[in-house]
């Protein structure tokens, strides 16, 4: 059974905590279509959450086409329409990210120096793809 | 639900007690259905608005509607439909715990002793126990579950996991949020920790010396509040009404901003403000000497 856990001091709310790690664990293999997610008031004893905050994560992942509620069974993960990326491309992105960390961390990076550098160049990213 | 779909409204409630306000202006639109923090630092006055709502006290002015009913005209009925739970988790320390539930049955005029027992069964409490010997926790359990019992539309709880240790703080909101997925409970309570709010609280309430300070939805709260963190800067950026804290070191202004604010200017990074850091910015706004300028903290 899928597990959910949640970081209070990362500024994410919890409901988008919650759909992250469900996207993650699809994009990674983790979740497979037909398994069932764990009933809300299941994860809500677990992790003594508000079960509005878990329906709302639910709805989310239902209109993103991750997830189907079927009533009094649970909420499952569907079939996939088109995967969000090949296994080669997710191959090949995992051996260049870890190509450039050795990189990093060879040039005297630390961790926090690399998720500084991620998260400036990320943001300068996007702001040119506003532009 | 209730007909209006709101647990509390008040408006401009005070009170006034020999030494002074306690609560002044307080206006409320709270939604049923969902769980509500009342949050402030000790003496902010949120005891005293508990007690408002649920008709221990009267409003020196103003009213307050709890459940689409005007407190000052509370009937055995309506008051049926409120559950609360002081601070400390008061029980007869002498009683049994069946005693207790015996006396929570005849006490009220709904009350699923069912319920209450299986909710200890599964805590491990055992019914024949005096309540005095119950651990802290134990207690709490048991304060919960006769409150529970009541089947309330409404539940204010006082601080009612201030005095337990983090282990049983996380079994007393396993059972709270638990009786908010499975019965639709509105949980009303009040807490001056503001630390894991977040995961169990939908709507929010700042409280601080006697006023409103900032209320609402969390999740509109934090998407409409930011951190720009970007070189000092000596602009005038902290009488904006936009900056609600600025602090400078010396190279870096980061500023917490509400929705509406700064364009973010180059070379400024925004970034999401936890809740925590958000409710700690408001107190310590509203504890500043002047309300008139909100002129950040100069280090």
């Amino acid at each position: 059974m899928f597990v959910f856990r949640l970081d209070t001091h990362s500024g994410v709310p919890p409901y988008l905590q919650l759909v992250q790690q469900v996207r993650q664990a699809v994009l990674l293999g983790f979740l497979q279509p037909g398994d069932r997610l764990p009933l809300i008031r299941e994860v809500v004893e677990d992790l003594a959450i508000n079960p509005n905050t878990v329906a709302k994560a639910y709805r989310q992942l239902e209109q993103e086409n991750l997830v189907t509620g079927r009533p009094g069974q649970g909420t499952f993960v569907d079939e996939q329409q088109s995967p969000a990326m090949s296994a080669s491309t997710y191959t090949s992105l995992r051996r260049g990210l870890a190509t450039w960390l050795r990189r990093a961390y060879a040039a005297g990076l630390d961790e926090q120096a690399v998720d500084a550098l991620v998260a400036s160049v990320r943001q300068q990213t996007r702001s040119e793809d506003v532009a | 639900m209730t007909a209006t779909g709101f647990a509390l409204r008040t408006d401009g409630v005070g009170k006034r007690y020999r030494k002074g306000w306690a609560l002044r202006d307080c206006t409320l639109d709270l939604p049923a259905g969902g769980v509500i923090a009342l949050v402030g630092p000790n003496g902010a006055g949120k005891t005293t608005l508990l007690r408002l709502v649920v008709g221990l006290l009267a409003p020196s002015t103003g009213t307050v509607e709890v459940l689409g009913h005007d407190v000052a005209d509370s009937t055995p009925q309506t008051l049926s439909r409120v559950g609360f739970l002081a601070q400390d988790h008061p029980l007869y320390r002498r009683f049994t715990v069946a005693e207790m539930l015996r006396f929570g049955r005849s006490c009220n005029l709904r009350f699923d002793q069912e319920l209450a027992e299986r909710r200890l069964a599964k805590r491990g409490i055992p019914l024949d126990r005096r309540a005095g010997t119950l651990s802290g926790g134990q207690q709490a359990q048991v304060a919960l579950a006769l409150a529970l019992a009541k089947r309330p539309d409404l539940l204010v709880l006082d601080e009612p996991v201030a005095s337990l240790d983090p282990l049983a703080r996380h079994e007393f909101m396993q059972v709270l949020m638990g009786a908010v997925a499975e019965d639709g409970v509105t949980v009303l309570f009040s807490s001056h920790v503001v630390h894991e709010l977040e995961r169990v609280c939908d709507h929010l309430v700042v409280l601080d010396q006697g006023r409103v300070t900032l209320t609402g939805d969390i999740d509109t709260l934090l998407a409409e509040h930011r951190l720009l963190v970007g070189p000092r800067t000596t602009h005038d950026l902290d009488r904006s009404a936009a900056v609600v804290e600025a602090v400078h070191s010396d190279r870096h202004t980061t500023l917490l901003v509400r929705d509406g604010g700064l364009p973010a200017a180059p070379g400024w990074q925004a970034r999401p403000v936890a809740l925590e850091d958000l409710v700690l910015a408001y107190l310590r706004r509203s504890s500043e000497p002047s309300a008139t300028v909100p002129s950040g903290v100069a280090a």
